[in-house]
């Protein structure tokens, strides 16, 4: 018996802070003027998207003490946006990274509910957990969490703001305007939490959403990851974007779900991928090549080498050969508020490798960077970019793409107008929206909800 | 005839069904609406063909109670509400002029997020943001579980025991700490200098770091480094105001705002707090600065004369209790209120928002009985003569505070604190 078909799931990335968004192209607009994101959402709409995603991160980065200058820079609040994205879109999922650290449950339970409210049923969440005390420099709540208390911490956050989502059911509104009731529940709302972080108590102010609780992403890749998202997320953004990786990461988180009785089917994963599309594949690799020299600019490749190294090597010739001195080891000092920096866990392991393929293609430190790091995950024709993601799909490396344009705001321009139709006609991607929710685009059955017992 | 003032502003309050508690009993309420975007878009819609300076959008973290100073379990009112300030993002693309200012909550929110929030507004309505800081019920605390708040009466003008010397400088702090929240709100947005961003493909770098400032705000309740993640915002700095009932909040406004909403009882009344409040802007070393003193009044507007009185009292009956409110209520005719518009102008309120007693009906009143009585008199706009809410309001935009790269910025450490006897 074959598999059946599985649809393909898609989401747009707004293009985010890092060297990935090249902004020396001359195609290259604002980061922050609403109408580049009007733009990427109308054509991620255009093109039957599932949703647009939206990163975080809540300090300016710094290298060596001084604010990075290389990348782009700036972005504006998550929440506010995508509110306004509701009013330019009908069926657009809108996903928001929102920090569980340096926020608390009842603002940001209100602040998603009255998304879901005001988008008609298609906010979502991405839970992260911040740990440093560097970004916690922006906030009141400042301090700081230990590493392996992130997720106890993101798990009691979510626990919190579950109770606040189901404080309402969803019935309790009867505007009877001949009785003058009002509220058929005097005790709508109300909620009682106390655990290790959180002691909160009260009424909830915001009435059950469309959706009953925004869509949970989850994004990391730990054990502490991967056992979150198998217990409480809707979907999982990973970036294991090649088939091999994709499919043994697939097939752990979803191995995972029975043990929380949930089915497989209950939980997305979605690797974040990038693509480069050509008239022939000689012509995407050729773009392809010509993009990741935008993207690595010889200062950049340096400053690449420093997060690793944890050394000041802006002495270092980019298109010389790799640096004599071993990395420090230790506590990464020299760059801060970097999502990728924490990974650098065994920095002489990795100048041991980077030393050794440079000698054997005779890379310079600049095509080294290029060659180790954001290589795209799709190249080539339209044709070739979407049986290769059929293929990804259908041999369960991932339920679907959040794909990362380089470009701000055209970026996926050419993919809604070539790649889409080729899936929609292979009869692996939806030619309308079925339903109006986000829950209805992924596939998910109505929320699971933690009802408070009926008084 | 010159005209004896410039010409007057106004501005409506969004709550709801609208300020009477039976207001979502009316014919023409629409009660299950209340969470809709469409709801909130076509209210303002209406606003904007008035040619009205801004709407603002009431809130609170909590559910609304008729108690001042904790929960209540009636059923009989509208309960239930979205965050304001997503409110007014939603509806920014769907208009074009109208200022939108939502209401934010101070006491337990970070500073940090509000101020690029509001700068995220000001960049979808194309510079139109503002926000009305509010200091939280007591009882909110509890749904934030940081820290308690002392249960007293805080702003509210009816409290017993609001004079007594450890409860004012209880709520003394509470004032201090929205002080600061509003400096620091206000410091981030100037973080980046306006020509912050080069985009230099000579150098390679996106940004001039040396216009990227660090804020290093400190206070005893909390302390911000910055800069901000958000650019600066099309205004440079969004409206900031606050409503006030007496002397701390008029401090409030006096240090931080630039409009005060306040709630005279009658024209002397209404010039006895704009002495005070021009009093405070001058002790607060603020003086030169434009801040505007609107005067709040809920009003029930009929063109028939007696029409809006019996509707009020139909409204009282339904409720079961006649309507108290911290602003005076005002029942008549649109020529009636125009009159009394006119006569407390002249008390120095610079313009004045008005809290619809009922809605869509009495905000209709407004835009079209009221606007069209105050045009032919010749102090209302007869079109939007800017497209900024700073611009509306005649203040220009302002240079970061710290644009002058030359000389070391001057900062201090923490906003005056307020004495308490």
């Amino acid at each position: 018996m074959s598999k059946p078909v599985k649809q393909i799931h898609l989401a747009a990335h707004f293009p985010g802070v890092n060297n990935t968004t090249v902004w020396s192209d001359p195609a290259a607009g604002s980061q922050v003027d609403f109408s580049s994101f009007v733009h990427l959402a109308r054509t991620a709409e255009r093109a039957k998207f599932d949703f647009l995603f939206l990163a975080e991160g809540l300090r300016l980065r710094e290298q060596g003490g001084k604010i990075y200058d290389l990348d782009v820079v700036g972005r504006p609040d998550t929440f506010t946006v995508l509110a306004a994205l509701a009013a330019v879109t009908d069926r657009l999922g809108l996903a928001g990274t929102i920090n569980s650290t340096f926020n608390e449950p009842y603002e940001v339970a209100r602040q998603f509910a009255s998304l879901d409210h005001l988008s008609a049923g298609r906010a979502a969440w991405n839970v992260v957990t911040s740990w440093d005390e560097f970004t916690g420099q922006n906030f009141r709540r400042g301090g700081f969490l230990a590493q392996e208390d992130r997720y106890e911490r993101a798990r009691q956050f979510l626990d919190a703001a579950h109770v606040l989502f189901d404080s309402w059911r969803g019935d309790e509104i009867l505007a009877d305007q001949e009785s003058g009731v009002f509220l058929g529940d005097p005790d709508a709302g109300r909620f009682d939490h106390h655990d290790s972080q959180f002691d909160i108590t009260g009424r909830f102010s915001t009435p059950r959403s469309p959706q009953g609780r925004p869509v949970v992403f989850q994004a990391g890749d730990s054990e502490e990851g991967r056992e979150f998202a198998a217990a409480s997320a809707d979907a999982i953004f990973t970036r294991h974007g090649t088939l091999e990786a994709g499919r043994a990461f697939y097939a752990d988180v979803k191995g995972r779900l029975a043990r929380y009785g949930r089915s497989p089917d209950e939980l997305k994963v979605l690797p974040g991928v990038t693509f480069v599309l050509g008239d022939t594949d000689a012509e995407a690799h050729e773009k392809a090549t010509l993009i990741r020299r935008q993207q690595v600019s010889g200062q950049s490749a340096i400053r690449f080498l420093e997060q690793v190294w944890n050394r000041d090597l802006s002495d270092l010739d980019p298109d010389g050969p790799l640096p004599a001195v071993d990395p420090l080891v230790g506590e990464n000092t020299i760059a801060r508020g970097r999502a990728d920096v924490r990974s650098h866990r065994d920095p002489l392991a990795i100048a041991a490798r980077w030393r050794e393929l440079a000698e054997a293609k005779k890379l310079s430190v600049r095509e080294l960077i290029i060659e180790v790091t954001g290589q795209q995950s799709f190249i080539g024709t339209p044709s070739q970019v979407a049986e290769a993601m059929n293929e990804f799909v259908q041999t369960d490396a991932g339920d679907g793409f959040i794909l990362a344009p380089h470009l701000t705001p055209g970026g996926i321009d050419d993919f809604a107008d070539s790649v889409v139709p080729l899936l929609q006609e292979r009869g692996v991607f939806r030619t309308e929206y079925a339903g109006a929710t986000l829950r209805d685009h992924l596939g998910l059955g109505p929320a699971r909800t933690t009802r408070r017992a009926a008084s | 005839m010159p005209r004896p003032h410039p010409a007057l502003h106004l501005a409506v309050a969004l709550d709801g069904a609208g300020w009477h508690p039976a207001a979502w009993r009316e014919p023409d309420a629409r009660p299950k609406d209340l969470l809709t975007a469409g709801y909130w878009a076509d209210l303002v819609a209406e606003a904007e063909r008035g040619l009205l300076d801004f709407v603002t959008i009431e809130d609170s973290p909590g559910l609304q109670s008729s108690l001042p100073f904790a929960p209540d379990d009636r059923v009989d009112q509208v309960r239930g509400r979205l965050d304001a300030v997503l409110i007014a993002s939603r509806i920014a693309p769907l208009t074009r002029t109208i200022g939108l200012i939502p209401t934010a909550a101070v006491t337990h929110g970070e500073p940090f997020h509000l101020s690029k929030a509001i700068a995220t507004l000001d960049y979808v309505s194309g510079g139109r943001a503002g926000v009305r800081v509010q200091v939280s019920r007591p009882f909110e605390a509890e749904l934030f579980g940081r820290r308690t708040v002392a249960s007293y009466g805080l702003d509210d003008f009816r409290h017993p025991d609001r004079s007594r010397p450890e409860i004012l400088a209880q709520i003394a702090e509470l004032f201090d700490e929205a002080a600061d929240h509003v400096e620091v709100v206000r410091r981030l947005w100037d973080s980046w200098e306006d020509d912050a961003e080069i985009r230099d493909t000579a150098t390679g770098r996106f940004v001039d770091r040396a216009k990227l400032h660090y804020i290093d705000f400190e206070g005893p309740r909390f302390s911000v480094k910055g800069p901000s993640i958000t650019p600066r915002p099309p205004q440079g700095q969004p409206i900031v105001a606050a409503l006030a009932h007496n002397t701390l909040p008029f401090r409030l406004v006096a240090r931080a705002a630039d409009i005060g909403f306040v709630t005279p009882r009658d024209r002397s009344h209404a010039a006895g707090i704009v002495d005070e409040l021009r009093h405070e802007q001058a002790a607060a070393g603020r003086a030169e600065q434009t801040v505007h003193v609107f005067g709040d009044l809920v009003v029930f507007l009929d063109p028939e004369p007696g029409a809006a009185a019996a509707r009020r009292s139909r409204l009282d009956n339904r409720a079961g209790a006649e309507l108290t409110s911290d602003a005076q209520v005002f029942t008549g005719t649109p020529g009636q209120l125009a009159d009394l518009l006119e006569d407390w102008r002249q008390a120095g309120l610079t313009g004045f928002r008005l809290r619809p007693g009922t809605l869509p009906h009495d905000l209709e009143q407004i835009t079209r009985a009221l606007v069209p009585e105050l045009q032919r008199r010749g102090v209302f706009r007869t079109a939007y003569e800017a497209d900024t809410l700073r611009g509306l309001l005649g203040l220009s935009r302002p240079a970061s505070r710290y644009a002058d790269t030359a000389a070391v910025p001057a900062r201090r450490t923490e906003t005056s604190r307020t004495p308490v006897a």
